[in-house]
């Protein structure tokens, strides 16, 4: 019914049995709003950096756009089945005789806590950073990983 | 001394008006922040998941156009939990009021950051016309 579509298409909201609706749902009021000139408000947290989760049986995977970092100015950091990402964006100053025609970035701060759904092995997790991407990827504990039961 | 702001999650803008695309797929416009000095006009892009290879940066007839293919993170096997932000391409055009030296043109791409420097072409570089009184 619903048309997979090529790219990594945004499914709003945690995932339930009304995924499908629900990212119908969505589609359906953004496409109105476009029409009506309303905004549209996506689901999300509203804290920087947007996250994007996404798990098999056994990593979960995190991805998130932090562009114009150093590796090493990003700090994760794990508590129980809490991943806090933070950070500063720093934008360096480009010297007194500039005139700017454009200031869209933006730097400052960041603090971003992300929460998962199950019980994590602290001290197997991975991160790289590479072209602005922030990738985590952590191991689920053992007990959360999904068992099969066979039916006799 | 003011503290330092905290940053602020925003949506990627798409593209308004894009020509039609031939790839289906959502297209963006980066963020970009443009200033110019005395000899060059330099613009910073923040086009995070674009690769040196899949960037793409025109000038001609005063446009310059930025384009940026993004791959996307589709891994088989993976279900998505949690889905913030969109993955597309990024596109932008400008028009060019400076006559630029094309061959002196330097793009640097470092972490999902453009760089990209303009210099100016020799007789558009201001020069200061001292005025005699007399």
């Amino acid at each position: 019914m619903i048309i997979k579509r090529m790219v990594d298409l945004p499914n709003y909201g945690w995932r339930s049995a009304f995924d499908d609706l629900e990212r119908m749902r969505r589609d359906m009021g953004r496409l109105f709003g476009q029409v009506a000139g309303q905004a549209y408000y996506p689901a999300h947290a509203g804290v920087y950096p947007l996250v994007n989760v996404s798990e098999d049986p056994v990593h979960f995977y995190i991805r998130g756009e932090i562009p114009g970092m150093k590796s090493e100015e990003i700090n994760i950091s794990v508590a129980g089945r809490n991943l806090t990402i933070s950070g500063e964006r720093k934008i360096a100053s480009e010297g007194a005789n500039v005139r700017y025609h454009r200031r869209e970035r933006e730097d400052g701060k960041f603090n971003r806590v992300v929460a998962l759904p199950s019980d994590i092995q602290i001290d197997k997790i991975e991160a790289g950073y590479s072209d602005g991407i922030l990738h985590i990827t952590i191991p689920k504990a053992e007990a959360a990983k999904p068992k099969q039961i066979s039916v006799k | 001394m003011a503290e330092t702001k905290e940053l602020q999650a925003k949506d990627k803008v798409e593209v308004a008006a894009p020509a039609e695309q031939i790839k289906p797929g959502t297209v963006f416009t980066p963020n970009v922040d443009i200033f110019e000095t005395d000899k060059e006009i330099i613009m910073l892009a923040d086009i995070p998941g674009v690769r040196t290879q899949d960037l793409t940066i025109d000038l001609r007839d005063d446009t310059l156009t930025l384009s940026g293919e993004v791959k996307p993170l589709i891994h088989p096997g993976q279900e998505d939990i949690l889905i913030e932000y969109q993955i597309g391409r990024y596109y932008r055009q400008f028009t060019l009021a400076e006559v630029i030296d094309q061959s002196k043109i330097v793009a640097e791409l470092n972490n999902g950051v453009l760089r990209l420097t303009l210099p100016k072409a020799e007789k558009a570089i201001p020069r200061q016309i001292t005025v005699k009184a007399g």
